[in-house]
């Protein structure tokens, strides 16, 4: 199926791969700095599954808010129509510091703007309910500096051999797309956080 | 009259006001608090940068995420707030016979229809879109003018 991930398999990122570095700060980053686990998620805005697999995620960050850090990156696919423009607008989000105000708008209303003829003015009515500089972020949206992000992200994943949309690692180790529901993927985080506090 | 009343407030602002008018003031009153409610939620939802409002609707995003929602950095539904609690301070005084809130409450409501008139123009024409929220304090503002207007007759 389009949106079903392949399986793959469990597997930490090799050490010697090339994945690309990057500033800290250009890292969207939610959560503890200190915290014991590390999320991180390739995702499409306008991929279903990512959509659905965003609220359970939200509430398993507030169930481990001490101990969980929720990295996202940028993977939008092509063959979805808006996902690059989704992704445009949540990153020039980010450089007025509403990333997250974004990310969760946008996913919030996949269903609204994914069959939206003038996507773009839905995304400049986005940027202003959430607060942002009209005006720069309508710069920002079609600037290099956002598309530059978004293709650093989606180097980074295709270094580490991501595929499909959710893709998610637990302290550098992939996910299966099987673990990939509620349950299971609050299973991954509570086993990862408890192997964090025993060792 | 029998239906008048008189009443004499200190500053020397003695009016007869008649029953209709009494109950036309409460109406007032009443109608501003369901316009204060629809627009304080909004005021709040805008301060607090909450996107749950127009949940659903991408025409309610339009409209409240336009730059014509805030003035100067204000959301326009807090100064919304602040002339609805304006309008039922005023009728209520108005209705305790107080004839010199009576100018503020006129001067109040044909303000508040004015700016409603060129909202509903700036959301038909420039934005092209409708906002639930907007539409039901446009509804509120019209009855206001109208009870006002009413008030007013002989």
């Amino acid at each position: 199926m389009l949106y079903r991930s392949k399986l793959l398999q469990a597997t930490a990122i090799p050490q010697a791969m090339a994945v690309p570095k990057e500033r800290a700060e250009e890292v969207h980053v939610r959560g503890s700095a200190n915290a014991a686990v590390t999320l991180e998620e390739f995702g499409d805005f306008q991929c279903p599954p990512c959509g659905a697999l965003e609220g359970p995620l939200r509430q398993i960050e507030r169930d481990y808010a001490s101990s969980l850090r929720v990295i996202f990156r940028n993977f939008p696919f092509t063959n979805h129509e808006h996902a690059h423009e989704a992704a445009y607008a949540a990153e020039a989000a980010g450089l007025q510091g509403r990333f997250w105000e974004m990310h969760d708008l946008l996913y919030r209303e996949q269903s609204v703007w994914a069959k939206s003829s003038d996507v773009q003015s839905l995304f400049d009515a986005y940027a202003g309910m959430i607060g942002l500089n009209l005006e720069r972020f309508k710069k920002d949206v079609s600037g290099e500096q956002v598309k530059a992000k978004v293709e650093g992200d989606r180097k980074r994943g295709e270094a580490l051999g991501v595929r499909n949309t959710p893709t998610i690692f637990i302290n550098d180790e992939s996910v299966p797309p099987t673990s990939l529901n509620p349950t299971a993927l609050r299973a991954a985080v509570d086993a990862a956080v408890k192997e964090k506090t025993r060792s | 009259m029998k239906n008048n009343r008189a009443t004499s407030k200190p500053g020397g602002n003695a009016i007869a006001i008649s029953r209709s008018q009494i109950v036309i003031y409460a109406i007032v009153a009443l109608i501003s608090l369901a316009g204060l409610a629809d627009a304080t939620y909004l005021a709040v939802q805008a301060l607090t940068g909450e996107t749950m409002v127009c949940g659903g609707s991408p025409d309610c995003f339009k409209v409240l995420g336009s730059p014509y929602a805030r003035i100067g950095g204000v959301p326009l539904a807090f100064i919304g707030a602040v002339a609805y609690f304006c309008v039922f301070s005023f009728a209520i005084l108005a209705a305790f016979g107080y004839a010199r809130v009576r100018r503020f409450l006129l001067f109040t409501v044909w303000s508040m229809f004015a700016v409603t008139l060129w909202l509903l123009y700036t959301q038909a024409f420039i934005l092209h879109a409708f906002c639930r929220y907007c539409l039901f304090s446009a509804a509120m503002v019209f009855l206001l003018a109208g009870l006002i207007v009413a008030s007013r007759s002989p």
